[in-house]
């Protein structure tokens, strides 16, 4: 097993201030970046503080910046750095600073308040609900989701604007919207709410200008702006913009089925 | 010293994995004021883990499957160590729990008749197991936090306020239960992000904080998993049950060395994957126990055959139940047929087309890809076994799941025993945390709501105590008085690992009486060492500082289990003795209970004969005999002594 | 070993007050910079050709061949193409290139387009010009207010497209002619054209709009098979929308050029039968 001296730049500090840290370390064959973060708490700095859990990318405590991209400390090889490399880690820089790279992620928990929950159907019971397999897979693959909130730190529309962090759910919980429209026995039509109009409404999907960063760092592959974004505003657009759509639900009173 | 702040519950929920959510949903809907209190941030609990599926004997997929079933096979994989009326509840109730996760908004796979499709499993006669691909764990923790959020916003509504009647603190841990006497009166916690102490008063405490894999070097279990459930419990004086059944899952990653014991899910072998040893031979077939020869094929004609006709044909032996398929990879290994990186091979790759194992085992196929950079649609997989779940724990009331001896204190999920005997069937661990975690939500909320007029106090002298048992390792630094001067403070993570060294070699998977007194004495070492356990720096989140507190909590555990293991004499289940190599019908009556030697909490005892734990005996109630007219006279026979079959 | 405390550096944006204290605004350690750069660069060379083309008002017609920037021509100044795609809607009052007339609708489509939009937004106006590069703006509010808003009647270009991409096709099955207008023969433009109208239906129908009238905006598929059909279809051309809008782009500029070389005499098109 061969094993070299990495060079790491870790931030560390706190909502006072900080900075980054330089450190030499010993990397081995096979390793991600956070067991050199966990061998960094072993030997060199006890009271670095990193938030973890899995190791296997499907838990998403883990969220980093890795050289200025977010990504999961678990899921990213060593291997694809040169030995010369010198590898940055800092705390998410979407969110509020904790400690070291740990960051508030807070704000996605209240934004996950705000999307009204699953509806269940009136009339039917436990046991009792049927669905198609090919009515399950679009909301199934946003179920994917292990919420590492890497999309929402990336996202300009809060990253790079902190004043719209009201406004904008951002894409994980634009694509819970998405899921919870697509799932195929969803009642909330039935109690007044409309999830297409809502999306634009209340929880910003105009804001999103579908640059796909979101995509791009998804670390479990869903294609959260093609399959969810995307079609949730075609949705608003049926609702908003679209009058033949909207004379047609008129005239024929129900939802497209 | 005690301006600490403090906060009124019904219902304190001690995590947030399947267990201590299902308990906080349903202590909530009965009107209890309910807290959780978890580790981790709210949705990260390790229940995310879980692969494979939630066995439930629904019937969607073979209508031949029912509750008996299910209880039989429960029972057989236990090897009848079983709290049989666990195994029984579990059994009937679990349809339920995963139809009500539908009416909560989870999305499992379907049949083609729109129900729940179900898949096979390792120990389960038919189609069990609810599932969504690969990834069902995730889905049941998504579901119940939904559930949660949702209750939150009933509750605005009503309140104005999310948290009026439900409030996650994430990134918290409870370090004592508080008591009024016998009574639970509270938790004890800290808040990781700041190292701020708060304690939560309530009369009714959950514990639901899953198991111990974090003693053991090889594991599949994350940080979390500290035994902290199991320790709280002992030091409120309550007792721990069969704390030497650990299972080991046969099929962990053995190589790169990071992710070492990280799970491959047993669908992979569910689904048509074989375990080749090195000469490529399929060796399962030479390790099937007598007592499984009928229900198992004795040819690989007749296993391949079973994938697709189950009906007229017996199942491959790669789907023993998980104790038995350590065992064989784990002798195989020994002998020299392992693989390089020391484990077998789990090949799928020439079984099935690749696209059909992309859609099958979706994240399985990630992980080897992103983590060891094996595409398993083109190669064998090298596994080997991996310390997985603990069937011991908190000795609990079956239908209540209270624990024995404190009232007030309630236990589910895999911090609670008893339910899965000597070892656990795969899928058996999702239902379980819905089944008992709803019945301890359910008895805890009820419990409180008698007291509603006679809630415990808290006691100040306690508060004081467990703050400064808390604060010890800041004070590590400097010599203690009286102590040998000069030594510098331990160093909380190489404790850690040597902890982890040694539950791994000498109370692993293969068990020996010489090397498990070993392990008492070395832990009898470490714990006076933990004791010195020091700390840089300050509370705000500070990871050598929670490790530090944890230690306490693994070294009692470890204890636990090393103690019960060299008490029983004979192998079974999760628990195999090298020099006691037989399943002793007499021992299958026998619990062993481990309880604190000094239950006033001072954890002085550092004495490897006597120890902090104090191990007792007794004799389980006899299986009601509706249940045992379940099974065939010749199959008890096996298990039974033979004054239980003539009782 | 530590650089030291820094100062907070000016507030907004990755320099919020609660956030992190780092100075840069993005430390990516790649080549980011390049996507956005050869995006905004294809665009532009776009943008120049085709303005030159739809403004030049000559040499767009040489029999069989019609070029796609002037089909179909709606002016009285057009020239005649026989059986092609003549119809004098605008009568004589329009006195510049006709192109522009037409030129409105398969612009609007691309321009609205969810993949150009990304395109542009990232290439031309740095909103983000990378993934976790911070972007220039000290405000914004995306597509929420005019004029962005109404980036949402995308679905209208993509009816016209339809249309549009109908008369293109038609001017494809006259390409079989020869010069003569006798039909059964074939030229190296027929060839040109073909690839053309095919990757612009293929770009056309793998549109995000188009996927959700196929069959997107159904709540059950099962119930609709043939849609459900059609939208896996639609599906698997759209996970291509970027190669195929950039394929369609440069194919519909070189028949347009082809048409030029020929229609201008620097080109003889080489006929097969």
């Amino acid at each position: 097993m061969s094993s070299y001296e990495a060079r790491f730049k870790v931030w560390r500090g706190d909502v006072k201030g900080g900075g980054l840290e330089d450190f030499t370390v010993e990397v081995n064959d096979g390793e991600v970046v956070l067991d050199i973060i966990h061998r960094l708490q072993a030997t060199q700095a006890p009271d670095l503080a990193v938030r973890w859990n899995c190791k296997a990318g499907k838990c998403g405590s883990c969220s980093a910046e890795i050289n200025g991209r977010p990504r999961l400390l678990c899921m990213t090889r060593m291997s694809v750095f040169t030995h010369e490399e010198t590898i940055t880690v800092t705390p998410l820089r979407a969110f509020p600073v904790v400690r070291d790279l740990v960051t508030d992620v807070g704000f996605n928990y209240a934004k996950a308040r705000q999307v009204p929950a699953f509806v269940p159907p009136a009339g039917l019971g436990p046991g009792e609900y049927r669905m198609q397999q090919e009515d399950v897979d679009r909301s199934q693959e946003f179920r994917k989701c292990i919420e590492c909130f890497l999309c929402q730190d990336t996202c300009h529309v809060v990253r790079d604007h902190e004043e719209n962090k009201p406004a904008f759910a951002g894409p994980r919980f634009l694509m819970r919207v998405a899921e919870l429209d697509m799932h195929p026995l969803d009642a909330a039509a039935d109690t007044g709410l409309d999830r297409k109009r809502t999306a634009q409404d209340e929880h910003g999907l105009g804001y999103c200008n579908i640059t796909k960063c979101c995509t791009e760092v998804c670390p479990e592959g869903i294609k959260i702006t093609d399959n969810a974004l995307i079609p949730l505003k075609e949705r608003a657009v049926d609702r908003k913009y679209d009058p033949l759509v909207w004379l047609g639900s008129k005239i024929r009173r129900r939802d497209s089925s | 010293m005690s301006v600490v702040d403090r906060q009124e519950w019904d219902v304190v929920v001690v995590g947030a994995g399947g267990a201590g959510l299902r308990a906080a949903i349903e202590a909530r809907e009965r009107g209890a004021r309910t807290a959780v209190i978890c580790k981790s941030l709210f949705g990260k609990a390790h229940t995310v883990m879980a692969e494979g599926g939630i066995a439930a004997a629904m019937g969607n997929v073979n209508s031949g499957d029912n509750w008996q079933v299910h209880f039989r096979d429960t029972m057989r994989g236990g090897k009848f160590l079983n709290q049989w009326r666990m195994a029984e509840l579990h059994a009937k109730e679990a349809p339920d729990r995963v139809w009500e996760l539908e009416t909560w908004g989870a999305l499992f796979d379907r049949t083609k008749d729109g129900r729940i499709s179900q898949r096979n499993f390792g120990g389960h006669e038919y189609p069990r197991l609810a599932h969504v691909g690969d990834r069902t764990g995730l889905e049941l923790i998504r579901t119940l936090q939904q559930k949660i959020v949702s209750l939150q916003q009933e509750d605005m509504k009503e309140t104005g306020s999310y948290e009026s009647r439900l409030k996650v603190y994430q990134e918290c841990t409870v370090t004592r239960v508080l008591k009024d006497g016998d009574r639970v009166s509270g938790a004890f916690c800290y808040e990781r992000e700041s190292g701020r102490f708060f304690v939560l008063e309530a009369p009714s405490v959950v514990i639901a904080t899953g198991g111990i894999g974090k003693s053991f070097k090889v594991t599949s279990n994350s940080w979390e998993y500290t035994g902290d459930g199991h320790a709280l419990a002992l030091l409120a004086g309550a007792p721990l049950l069969n704390m030497e059944f650990v299972q080991f899952h046969p099929t962990g990653m053995v190589w790169p060395p990071s992710v070492k014991g990280i799970l491959v899910t047993e669908s992979v072998r569910g689904d048509g994957g074989v375990l080749r040893n090195s000469d490529g031979k399929r060796f399962m077939f030479d390790y099937i126990p007598d007592v499984f020869k009928e229900k198992y094929a004795q040819s690989e004609e007749e296993g391949d055959r079973w994938y697709e006709d189950p009906d007229h044909n017996r199942r491959p032996p790669e789907l023993l139940p998980r104790d038995e398929v350590a065992r064989a990879i784990n002798s195989e290994v020994k002998e020299g047929r392992g693989s390089p990186h020391g484990g077998v091979f789990l090949d799928v790759s020439t079984r099935m087309p690749a696209e059909v194992i992309r859609r099958r085992l979706p994240s399985m196929y990630h992980q080897f890809k992103e983590l060891a950079d094996v595409d398993i649609t083109a190669e064998a997989m090298e596994v080997g076994p991996t310390c997985h779940y603990v069937m011991g724990g908190i000795a609990v009331e079956s239908d209540s799941a209270a624990a024995r001896g404190v009232p007030g204190l309630f236990a589910a999920g895999e911090v609670a025993g008893g339910m899965h005997g000597s070892n656990r069937l795969g899928g058996n661990s999702l239902s379980d945390l819905l089944v008992f975690g709803r019945r301890a939500g359910l008895h805890a909320a009820g419990y409180a709501a008698d007291l509603a007029r006679d809630r415990p106090p808290v006691d100040d002298i306690q508060i004081d105590t467990a703050a400064a048992e808390a604060l010890r390792p800041f004070s590590a630094e400097g010599p203690e008085p009286g102590a040998q001067s000069g030594r510098p403070p331990e160093n909380p993570y190489t404790l850690h690992q040597e902890l982890q060294q040694t539950m791994n070699d000498l109370v692993g998977i293969i068990r020996r009486e010489a090397e498990m007194e070993q392990a008492l004495e070395k832990l009898a070492e470490l714990r006076v060492r933990a004791r010195r356990a020091g700390v840089e720096g300050h509370r705000q989140f500070n990871p050598g500082w929670h490790l530090a507190l944890d230690l306490r909590n693994m070294l009692l555990v470890s204890e636990c289990v090393a103690r019960a293991a060299l008490e029983r004499t004979e192998s079974r289940g999760g628990h195999t003795r090298e020099d006691h190599p037989a399943m002793e019908r007499t021992w299958r009556r026998a619990n062993l209970l481990c309880q604190l030697t000094d239950p006033t909490g001072g954890l002085a005892a550092t004495d490897p004969v006597h120890g902090q734990i104090d191990l007792s005996r007794e004799t389980t109630e006899p299986i009601r005999p509706d249940l045992l007219a379940l099974f065939e006279k010749e199959e008890l026979v096996k298990y039974l002594a033979e004054e239980e079959l003539y009782e | 070993m530590s650089t030291g405390t820094e100062p907070h550096p000016t507030p907004g944006g990755v320099h919020t007050g609660t956030r992190a204290a780092i100075t840069a605004p993005h430390l990516r350690t790649d080549r980011w910079w390049l996507a956005p750069a050869v995006t905004a660069a294809g665009l532009l060379a776009f943008v120049v050709y085709s303005t030159w083309r739809a403004f030049a008002d000559t040499n767009y017609y040489s029999a069989p061949y019609v070029s796609p920037f002037y089909s179909p021509c709606l002016a009285e100044r057009c020239r005649t193409m026989h059986a092609g795609p003549n119809a004098d809607l605008f009568g004589s009052w329009w006195g510049i290139s006709p192109a522009i007339i037409i030129l409105i609708f398969p612009l609007g489509f691309r321009l609205t387009c969810y993949y150009y939009r990304k395109a542009y937004y990232r290439g031309f106006w740095a909103s983000p010009p990378a993934c976790a590069v911070a972007e220039p703006h000290k405000k914004y509010t995306g597509e929420t207010r005019f004029p962005l808003i109404l980036q949402n009647v995308h679905r209208y270009f993509f009816y016209a497209a339809i249309v549009v991409a109908g008369i293109l096709t038609y001017d494809t099955v006259l390409s079989f002619r020869d010069e003569h207008y006798r039909w059964g023969h074939m030229g190296l433009g027929t060839l040109v054209f073909l690839l053309n109208i095919t990757l612009i239906w293929a770009y056309t129908l793998s549109c995000h709009s188009c996927r959700h009238i196929v069959g997107g905006k159904l709540k059950h598929f099962s119930k609709h098979p043939v849609r459900y059909r059609m939208w896996q279809w639609v599906g698997k051309l759209n996970a291509r929308h970027m190669l195929l809008a950039w394929a369609s782009l440069i194919s519909v500029a070189l028949a347009d050029f082809y048409v030029y070389l020929v229609a201008s005499g620097a080109f003889d098109d080489p006929r097969f039968f």
